[in-house]
């Protein structure tokens, strides 16, 4: 219950900034801002194996595209050539379908975007357990091909079969409707929606993922982080815990890759490249390894600059220059630079000094 | 399969492998010496055929290889000096980070020199459509370049690390940092002669395999995903290994084009390596302490 | 360096142009290109072609009096960021229209946003699908595919080849013309016997063309690419001693390729628009002016050769000019006054738009060429 008041003054921020938008009448940004709640809740996710379970994972790009791809594809491929077959009946008697026509007047049966997302999301955990069992295994660098490899693997796929439609990816992602009235999807008109929608799945991740670190559980994972062997020992089952953050951090990923494809209204391979998991990675360091607050923060505000085109031509430049000073100077992320303390210090000192002078 | 495609899939997967195993002991040279894998190894490739072609304007072929080789290693020597030298015991994940950093401003500024566009060496003997003939195969002249290149490199390393007392201090700073500092030895200048020595060494690869591959700006990341998983496949730290796994994997990866459409060539690679390392961690010819002895 | 300093410059404007305040006499087109990453061959030298054109065209004191001005922001050939960008330009910078995506892959995903908001869309995407089924907004100007594999088809009935092997890069273009390929072979009466697809990032391809070579069948080779991969898979089929005729898409139409393969370009044949033997042209040719002069004036500014690839940038501006001319600074008047364009010279062929055809390009727009000594000439046959 505390954990929920913490996230209170963040949920004011939101509000706060779709007011003042409103009100300077630039609502345009909240596309972005939309855009980058959902990398921000990957990165989150992302944050917890990485700082809390001590895991590093170069391949959560992957799940992002699990998610996306599987449910784009679910509700874009026409399922009417395969409509007498049996599990295509099945499907239908279990109200899973939708059918309709496409722009052009063909009729059109595909799978609902809400099976379509649990399907997407389910197999991106399922699919985190069976990776995940072997490969928590590892450790350190081999983890770290170890997961860097199951990235390009999706990768590949994604780009060769022509189902996931190769190098175009997938275009003409329908709207995903909750419940009617509130759907995902780009149109211009539902744009508040969807800024709410993003960022109160921020928020339910965010209050999840701290209730979690101080849990129990949290309590587990930060011993793991200091030493397996000791964590071990004192009788915590480290492999399941894990695991468990494991595969949370992939249903995680996953969520965001369903939600940002539908608001996108499409997805393409670049969203499963080795590029991406490796933009993840340096955003939950820069953020601070065991630090959820200063991941949401540069999660957000890094890919929100990012896909304003802020930095132009430097996109990447910028971004490698970013990582390398943080990492030389403030290993533990930009919020452990605590600038108000230092400057508090500094003041203080130039306060003692004076009065030393007098 | 008849003779003659079998030995062409075989040249072929020679010529990855052996570019593969340049790449790969370069990661191994500086694992040994700081306990990191440096990502930017694929930027030395990159940078040492980029430089060779700019000076190629000025210079007869040799000198401009040579030149090439020499100013990359001065590259790395100083992103050595400034971006690792001076930390004091950073944790693994922070350097993997760095050296991610250091990968993407390389390129970056590589592409603002040279622009996006593809470059190469001319052939070292003949031109693009010479070829010698190999048991009734037909492959180009600059494969045997390739392949003596990187040869002579894995020799020449057995040799400096074996007979050499500056070869002999880093071999002992490989094995035992704090004792190699007890014993005198400048464990800093070794970390930085790793990081000379390694950039040289991609440098040269760079030079070579520039008239088959090409170079080209972003031609790095490629490089050093293979050349890593070469590296773990051949088990970390182990220059043997990455060459006994650098060979296996390009001659698997040449073969593979016979049985599976050539788009899934590298999952199909990587699957592999990912087996190999949930039934043998440390990698096909590693040992299993190596292993176990770098955390995150 | 020089090159360094008109990247820089570059960025520079297109940063500054995001952050100030728009002028209220300016028309605003905005440009979502691939400047970099992957896909930068394309997007490079289309940014560059597009800055040239308009400041040549405000340097005369802009259109109808009104000067354009040009915003680029650079999609690094990732979908997402076209689809940020394509919001942000049409709602933000209130742009007239909108010039690129440089993929077919980009261009799809912001069709429908294009569409919905009105805005007239100028793709440098090669696939059909984006002008087909027509959506009234979007336009693109390189030539179709299905032209090019019919142009390659004729010439290989004329020579009598019937049997053939497919090779194609992992790219938008690879994929969109592998497609179109197979499609049309049986009505030429051709049978793909192999078909290959390999990485955008390959760099040897030895193996793979062994392996075609061992099908005895293969009378000839088409490779459809718009990577390095144009100049490796000449050279490994040379290298094996290997002669059949080797065809390639108007992908290759960038001499740095045939330099890049070197004596193995030799005799390579491939269609594509007039550009690459402009000074060889009649002078009566309809083209050969404008293709000369942006040919000069490109190579003299950036120091590079140039392509089709900045022609199809070429042609976006100039088509765009032309509507505004027409229509003003009003997305729905340029919109129908692009339809409308007949006859209208540009570097990738004669466009003339009608409501069912949002590219405006015939097979004309293709001519047969092939590499001798070094440089682009005609095909003229055996």
């Amino acid at each position: 219950m505390k954990k929920l008041l913490s996230v209170l003054p963040l949920l004011a921020v939101v509000i706060g900034i779709h007011f003042l938008t409103s009100a300077t009448d630039t609502m345009y940004y909240l596309t972005q801002m939309t855009m980058s709640a959902y990398y921000a809740l990957l990165i989150i996710g992302l944050c917890v194996l990485m700082g809390y379970a001590g895991q590093i994972s170069l391949g959560h790009a992957g799940f992002f595209a699990i998610g996306g791809y599987l449910s784009a594809a679910l509700t874009t491929r026409n399922l009417i050539p395969f409509q007498d077959t049996a599990l295509v009946g099945l499907l239908d008697s279990a109200g899973m379908l939708l059918s309709g026509q496409d722009l052009y007047g063909e009729a059109l049966l595909v799978v609902s975007p809400w099976a379509a997302s649990l399907v997407a999301v389910s197999a991106a955990a399922v699919i985190a357990v069976i990776i995940g069992i072997p490969v928590l295994k590892l450790k350190g660098h081999y983890l770290a091909m170890a997961t860097l490899g199951f990235g390009i693997i999706i990768y590949r796929v994604v780009l060769a079969l022509e189902y996931f439609g190769e190098a175009d990816g997938i275009s003409e992602v329908p709207a995903f409707v909750l419940f009617s009235g509130l759907s995902v999807s780009g149109n211009f008109s539902d744009r508040v929606q969807n800024y709410y929608i993003a960022w109160g799945l921020l928020l339910l991740g965010m209050v999840l993922l701290l209730n979690l670190i101080d849990s129990r559980v949290g309590r587990a994972l930060r011993g793991i982080h200091g030493s397996d062997e000791a964590a071990d020992a004192m009788g915590v089952n480290t492999s399941r815990f894990k695991l468990q953050t494991f595969v949370l951090s992939a249903v995680f990923a996953a969520i965001a890759g369903v939600f940002l494809t539908h608001y996108n209204g499409g997805i393409g391979p670049s969203e499963a490249g080795v590029m991406k998991s490796v933009r993840y990675v340096a955003i939950v360091a820069v953020g601070g390894m065991a630090h959820l607050w200063g991941a949401l923060l540069m999660g957000v505000v890094l890919n929100f600059l990012s896909l304003r085109g802020v930095f132009g031509s430097y996109d990447d430049a910028v971004f490698g220059l970013i990582l390398i000073v943080i990492m030389l100077f403030a290993p533990n992320g930009i919020l452990s630079l605590n600038l108000r303390h230092r400057l508090k210090r500094y003041l203080r000192q130039r306060k003692e000094d004076r009065e030393g002078e007098a | 399969m008849t003779t003659e495609l079998f030995i062409q899939y075989l040249m072929a997967g020679i010529t990855y492998g052996s570019i593969y195993a340049i790449v790969a002991i370069g990661f191994n040279i500086i694992y040994n010496t700081t306990g990191i894998i440096n990502f930017a190894q694929g930027e030395f490739v990159m940078f040492g055929g980029m430089i060779a072609i700019t000076l190629l304007q000025f210079m007869s072929l040799p000198l401009a290889i040579a030149s090439s080789v020499v100013i990359t290693m001065l590259i790395g020597a100083l992103i050595e000096i400034c971006f690792i030298r001076w930390l004091k015991s950073p944790s693994v994940l922070r350097m993997i980070i760095i050296t991610i950093g250091i990968s993407i401003l390389s390129r970056e500024v590589a592409v603002h020199i040279w622009g996006e566009s593809i470059r190469s060496l001319p052939y070292f003997v003949g031109n693009e459509i010479s070829s010698v003939g190999v048991l009734g195969a037909r492959v180009s002249p600059q494969v045997f370049w390739v392949v003596a290149a990187s040869a002579i490199m894995v020799v020449c390393l057995g040799i400096f690390f074996k007979t050499t007392s500056v070869g002999r201090e880093m071999r002992a700073c490989a094995s035992n940092r704090k004792a190699a500092t007890l014993c005198g030895i400048n464990t800093r200048n070794m970390v930085t002669l790793s990081f000379v020595l390694s950039a040289g060494i991609g440098a040269l690869a760079g030079c070579v395999m520039s008239p088959i591959t090409y170079s080209q700006y972003d031609m790095g990341t490629g490089l050093a995903i293979k050349g890593f998983t070469v590296a773990i496949l051949g088990g970390l730290g182990s220059s043997g290994g990455a060459v006994a796994a650098g060979l296996l994997l390009g001659i698997l990866e040449a073969f593979s084009v016979s049985v599976v459409p050539l788009a899934f060539q590298d999952a199909i690679s990587i699957a592999i390596l990912l087996t190999i390392l949930f039934v043998r961690p440390q990698g096909l010819f590693g040992s299993k302490e190596a292993a176990g002895l770098s955390e995150f | 360096m020089k090159k360094f300093a008109s990247k820089l410059l570059m960025a520079v404007v297109a940063v500054s142009l995001c952050a100030a305040p728009a002028f209220a006499e300016n028309i605003k087109i905005g440009a979502i290109l691939a400047v970099t990453g992957g896909a930068s061959f394309l997007g490079g030298p289309e940014a560059r072609s597009l800055e040239m054109m308009v400041e040549e065209i405000n340097a005369k004191g802009g259109i109808n009096g009104d000067k354009i001005e040009l915003i680029i922001k650079d999609s690094a050939a990732s979908p997402e960021k076209a689809i940020s960008f394509a919001k942000q330009l049409i709602e933000e910078d209130k742009v007239l229209a909108i010039i690129g995506p440089s993929t077919s892959g980009e261009t799809m995903k912001i069709k429908n946003i294009c569409q919905q908001a009105k805005t007239p869309l100028i793709s440098c995407g090669a696939a059909e699908v984006i002008v087909n089924p027509v959506a009234s907004y979007v336009f693109k100007t390189p030539q179709k595919d299905s032209f090019a594999v019919k142009k390659i088809y004729m010439e290989m009935n004329k020579l009598g080849i019937s049997k053939i092997a497919v090779l194609a890069g992992n790219t938008g273009f690879g994929k969109a013309g592998k497609g179109q390929l197979l499609k049309i072979a049986p009505e030429f009466g051709i049978e793909v016997v192999e078909v290959e697809v390999y990485d955008k990032k390959s760099n040897d391809l030895s193996a793979v063309v062994a392996k075609i070579k061992a099908n005895k069948d293969v009378q000839a080779v088409i490779n459809w690419s718009i990577v390095p991969a144009q100049a490796i898979v000449p050279k490994n089929m040379r290298q094996a001693g290997w002669d059949v005729p080797l065809f390639q898409s108007h992908g290759f139409g960038n001499i740095k390729y045939v330099e890049a393969a070197g004596a193995a370009a030799e005799g390579i044949i491939f269609p594509a628009g007039r550009l690459l033997i402009a000074d060889s042209l009649a002078d009566d040719n309809p083209q050969k002016a404008l293709l000369m002069a942006y040919k000069k004036n490109y190579e003299s500014k950036f120091n590079e050769p140039a392509s089709t690839f900045g022609g199809h940038g070429y042609d976006a501006i100039t088509i765009l000019a032309a509507a505004i001319a027409e229509g003003g600074n009003d997305r729905d008047k340029v919109r129908t006054a692009i339809e409308n364009l007949k006859n209208f010279a540009g570097t990738g062929g004669v466009f003339s738009f009608s409501a069912e055809d949002h590219n405006g390009l015939d097979i004309d727009a293709f001519q047969m060429m092939t590499v001798k000594d070094g440089k682009f000439v005609a095909y003229t046959g055996k």
